[in-house]
């Protein structure tokens, strides 16, 4: 896997609307040089970068809750995240002069408030990590009540329906590399805490009692894990949008192909979500060239034909294994 | 039997000779559907602001009983009752004002529920300069009023003025019109991209891919655009961007920013339309005054690129 990502990667180095006319020119082209080294690098790591933080919150999130069905978003994040995006947008088209310090916070930092902030409010709501479903049901009660007030602010400023459609489609286009960096940075502190963490999510997946009885601090690693996935999930929102299915099927494809337990599952679906919106990202660009498709359509399209298609080839089996 | 298969084939000649009688008293609205000429409107609610300044360049704004939230021009309509928006409107409003005529775009919800209601609606969508003509023209038909040929002449006269005002050094310049970041751009084919057209300049996105299509950053970069038309975004923002320091229209500051009310006048394809081209013409005034500095390096560049095929 590391492997197939460093050769995406050398071929996000490649793709672009102009093809290889900027790689051949690279050295003697000032113009060349900054659209390969200043865009379509940092878009390409930040892009695997931003995948492997989604991909590493979905299994976190499916371990968490214990639910195949749960993806980064549950608790909020992402229609904490559109608010937050949302409402600095409204902001500066009604200003007059538009507040310094709400520019430098800029979308990306009004997405990562709002996405914590959502997450802080479910857990306040679920008064804290006791209870998974009530956890889940918090998640659940914020994310539509953000929702909601994201569609009002539109409605009163249609102007920025479009602007916000592209965020809620995701896109890697305007990742730089101060975002690369600070992306993986966060993906490193992640892994690093996953890692730690994955024999609670071990233990867990036997049932809360049995993990409890093996002595585990149950409550409060889980409250560790619920941040863990609130940073990894908010970090990514904040940079490339919302990008549909890549933590809800990177853990899927993992499990599909391999038997591992969470510490290896977590570490192997991070990788999984780099690769798959790194690839969808290099088609995104591709495909229509100059114009870009939305990632996060591809991302559906791309993870859910590939689900699609492992579920097709298990089915008999397990359908044969019943009776 | 016979008597019903006598009374299709009345039927089927029917058309042909009613439309010929009803051509005078009635019109085609952009959905397709016949609405009668009267009696002529006097109560008018309008769901688009485009149609709404349309009826107001008519100089029947008084007929005028209720507005959609988003009409905001010319000031008097924002003191009428709001009616909801296009794309949700209030139902109840609009019957409670009884009006007499219901201006809706041909793409808004509540239409057939409008009709059921019996109130006479007309689905009208100006897209680009030639339908916000039509437009005009069908309106002055509904309305009654005869100054419609007048009020489009007077526009077109309008346009020429605005396309005198453009600088020559300005002229045959290549731009990126940006609506949205994303970043989303107004190309050849959208009414923006009319409009630049129409003051002699040439836009870097072009037509085949779409009205608002979302480009690759990387290709704005390489493309070199001599002038940025920013709309709801901010320059300063733009320079940001990963890669767009190297954009010589964001060095050389040839930016024109639009604020909100600027933008309206730009993207609505209506009476102001003229007044929209002067805007980027006078904009494009002071880009090429106050950079004169630029003015040899843009001739070498354009050059530079007339020896690349």
């Amino acid at each position: 896997m590391a492997c197939l990502s460093l050769v995406l990667l050398a071929l996000g180095a490649c793709v672009g609307s102009t093809g290889w006319q900027s790689l051949h020119e690279v050295l003697g082209d000032a113009v060349s040089w900054q659209i390969v080294w200043d865009i379509r690098l940092p878009r390409s790591a930040g892009a695997w970068a931003a995948g492997a933080l989604l991909g590493l919150a979905g299994a976190v999130a499916q371990g968490l809750f214990r639910n195949p069905l749960a993806d980064p978003y549950l608790l909020g994040s992402a229609a904490g995240a559109s608010l937050g995006v949302c409402a600095a947008l409204a902001l500066w088209s009604s200003a007059t002069t538009a507040a310094v310090w709400l520019l430098q916070l800029g979308t990306t930092g009004a997405a990562f408030v709002g996405a914590t902030a959502a997450v802080l409010l479910t857990l306040a709501l679920a008064r804290g990590a006791q209870q998974t479903l009530r956890l889940l049901l918090a998640g659940v009660v914020v994310g539509v009540v953000l929702g909601a007030t994201t569609s009002l602010v539109l409605l009163a400023q249609p102007q920025l329906m479009q602007a916000m459609q592209g965020f809620m489609l995701g896109s890697t286009a305007l990742v730089g590399w101060g975002a690369c960096v600070l992306m993986l940075g966060v993906w490193l502190i992640c892994v690093t805490l996953a890692w730690a963490l994955s024999p609670v999510l071990d233990g867990m997946s036997l049932g809360e009692n049995t993990a409890t009885s093996l002595g585990l601090p149950v409550v409060r690693l889980r409250m560790a894990l619920v941040l863990v996935l609130a940073l990894a999930t908010g970090t990514a929102v904040a940079h490339t949008g919302l990008i549909a299915f890549v933590g809800l099927a990177a853990p899927h494809v993992v499990r599909a192909t391999v038997r591992a337990g969470h510490a290896w599952l977590v570490l192997l679906s991070s990788g999984m979500g780099g690769v798959l919106l790194l690839g969808a990202d290099l088609l995104a660009r591709s495909l229509l060239a100059p114009q870009e498709l939305p990632v996060g359509v591809l991302t559906a399209m791309l993870g859910g034909g590939y689900l699609l298609w492992l579920m097709s080839r298990q089915n008999p089996v397990a359908v044969g294994s019943k009776p | 039997m016979r008597a019903s298969v006598l009374l299709l084939l009345a039927l089927a000649l029917l058309p042909s000779a009613a439309t010929q009688a009803a051509t005078s008293a009635t019109v085609q609205d952009d959905r397709g559907a016949v609405v009668s000429l009267l009696p002529v409107p006097q109560r008018i609610v309008s769901l688009l602001p485009s149609l709404t300044e349309s009826v107001c360049a008519l100089g029947q704004c008084a007929h005028l009983v209720g507005v959609d939230r988003y009409s905001n021009y010319p000031a008097s309509v924002r003191a009428l009752p709001g009616v909801g928006g296009g794309l949700d409107p209030n139902i109840e409003a609009i019957v409670s004002l009884k009006p007499d005529l219901v201006l809706v775009a041909t793409s808004a919800p509540g239409t057939e529920r409008l009709r059921a209601l019996g109130l006479r609606v007309v689905a009208l969508e100006p897209k680009d300069s030639a339908s916000a003509v039509r437009v005009l023209m069908t309106l002055g038909q509904l309305l009654a009023v005869d100054s419609a040929r007048a009020v489009v002449q007077a526009m077109d006269a309008d346009l020429q003025a605005a396309v005198a005002q453009v600088p020559s050094r300005a002229r045959g310049k290549r731009v990126y019109f940006e609506v949205s970041p994303g970043p989303y751009a107004a190309s050849a084919s959208s009414f923006l991209g009319q409009t630049l057209e129409r003051l002699g300049l040439h836009n870097i996105v072009p037509g085949s891919l779409g009205p608002f299509p979302q480009v690759n950053p990387e290709w704005v970069v390489r493309q070199q655009p001599d002038v940025i038309l920013v709309g709801d975004s901010n320059a300063d923002a733009m320079a940001a961007r990963p890669g767009w320091s190297g954009l010589q229209a964001l060095q050389a500051r040839r930016v024109c920013g639009f604020n909100k009310e600027e933008a309206d006048v730009l993207v609505r394809p209506g009476p102001r339309m003229a007044q929209g081209a002067m805007l980027v013409a006078r904009c494009l005034q002071t880009v090429y005054r106050t950079a004169p500095s630029a003015a040899p390096m843009q001739a070498a560049q354009a050059g530079a690129r007339a020896g690349v095929p």
